[in-house]
């Protein structure tokens, strides 16, 4: 507990988590976007186009070591919340808790966890291809990791398809939680506005987890 | 009634715990909890028997003495009330009922199911007040006061400081109590003059004692007798972040 990044406040923590988190929440909808060029029926052009555009822009340059750093803050505080959490009650109840609360809002750690899962093995499928940490047989002459060739074979396997729509299901319930939770957490709860957060939140958590979901069945079903 | 109690006892705060089973029968459903544990001690005591040592003191719902955890819920099954204005008929008869001394770090178990609940007293000292000249009684209209935030404030005070908030929270989290007591002067003028210190200083107690962090179950919430909103954790986690960037 010496460490200074341990002595900020319970609350300056949360804070830079509910921050952090809204971030990577409108990063989510443009990854989205481009994931959804893949269900153009053009060989991958677009899609190959706009990761090329994402790997070269120096202006996404910037913006990527912001997330990065947004990525790792974020996992590093709710690593280091959950453990001060853990410790703050040593003697556990013999019966437990059965107050009723918001579903699976108790649980928001494991969602957490199983998304970072499935975070390194996303990376290990296509970003560490593309810094070349990890060798892939699909690299253009040019050099350039052919990202639609990866993602097709990726999903032309069922189990890695189930595991990726069972994953982003996932996902959905731990920002369905995350999306009023941050709000709260930055101070912003009114009985007027309290709902349309709510109900916002529920939205986003349904429509885009679903929009990802959608890549996997398309290249099983239809392509 | 015929009841079977599972009740934490504890010699003492350096003794091991353990749970003993006690069976109780011809309790009235109209008893109170606290009165069906009185019947119990009083037939302890009758057999020679160390009595249940347990917190209480009004017994009227006002005091936030009684800090029993029962079958999983701060305060037992009802809603909204302490465990002095629970009654037995909430109960069947025939059941098992497991109560616990409240859980947390900063509540240790002092005997049975009696915690140290001073951890709060430490937190009130650190701001929970509002420094004023004594003298002659100033003119009660001098200061205006809006309907809807003397509303808001007498909300906020309505906190007995019993702790279920910290029970029933997963994390053991002090959030509830200390947004209430930050807010019922962060709402009023009068703890304007205090309040950036105030915040800073009851937040960074509660950090030191051990709490743990709100994460936003709101079983806090659900839990507290006196129905404190977690609209004053957002009204404390606003107030935190100005007193930290003014």
């Amino acid at each position: 507990m010496n460490s200074s990044f341990l002595r900020f406040s319970s609350i300056t923590k949360k804070i830079w988590m509910a921050f952090l988190g809204l971030f990577l929440m409108i990063f989510l909808v443009v990854h989205l976007g481009i994931n959804l060029c893949l269900l153009r029926d053009d060989g991958g052009a677009w899609f190959n186009a706009a990761a090329h555009f994402m790997g070269t822009n120096y202006i996404v340059k910037v913006f990527e070591i912001g997330l990065f750093a947004g990525f790792i803050i974020h996992i590093v505080l709710g690593i280091i919340l959950q453990v001060q959490n853990w410790m703050a009650r040593p003697v556990r109840y013999l019966v437990s808790n059965k107050t009723t609360t918001p579903f699976l809002s108790k649980y928001m750690i494991y969602t957490g966890c199983i998304v970072l899962v499935f975070l390194i093995i996303h990376f290990m499928n296509f970003y560490f291809i593309k810094l070349g940490w990890v060798s892939n047989v699909n690299i253009s002459a040019d050099g350039e990791p052919e990202f639609y060739i990866i993602a097709k074979e990726l999903f032309a396997n069922p189990m890695y398809s189930i595991l990726y729509i069972v994953l982003f299901i996932v996902l959905g319930f731990h920002l369905n939680q995350a999306f009023q939770a941050a709000w709260q957490t930055l101070g912003v709860n009114h009985p007027q506005y309290n709902v349309c957060i709510q109900r916002f939140g529920t939205f986003y958590a349904i429509v885009v987890p679903l929009g990802f979901i959608i890549i996997p069945f398309y290249f099983l079903l239809i392509h | 009634m015929k009841l079977t109690l599972k009740i934490w006892r504890q010699k003492d705060a350096k003794s091991t715990g353990k749970f003993v089973i006690y069976s109780l029968d011809g309790i009235s459903p109209n008893c109170s909890f606290l009165e069906m544990l009185d019947i119990l001690n009083e037939d302890l005591i009758r057999k020679n028997d160390d009595p249940v040592v347990f917190d209480h003191d009004c017994r009227e719902g006002i005091c936030g003495m009684c800090s029993l955890y029962i079958n999983g819920r701060p305060h037992g099954p009802d809603d909204a009330v302490t465990v002095c204005q629970l009654h037995m008929r909430k109960f069947k008869d025939g059941d098992t009922i497991v109560i616990e001394p409240w859980r947390a770090k900063p509540f240790p178990v002092i005997k049975d199911l009696m915690v140290d609940r001073t951890a709060f007293d430490k937190i009130i000292q650190e701001g929970g007040y509002v420094s004023v000249n004594t003298g002659g009684a100033a003119e009660a209209n001098n200061i205006l006061v809006g309907k809807e935030n003397s509303e808001l404030a007498m909300d906020a005070a309505a906190c007995i400081g019993c702790g279920a908030c910290v029970a029933a929270c997963k994390n053991a989290s002090a959030m509830l109590f200390v947004s209430a007591k930050v807010s019922q002067f962060a709402l009023l003028p009068q703890g304007q003059i205090e309040a950036k210190q105030r915040v800073k200083k009851m937040v960074k107690m509660m950090d030191e004692l051990g709490f743990g962090n709100c994460t936003n179950t709101y079983a806090c919430e659900v839990e507290c007798p006196k129905q404190i909103s977690r609209s004053n954790i957002a009204r404390m986690n606003r107030e935190f972040m100005c007193a930290k960037m003014v």
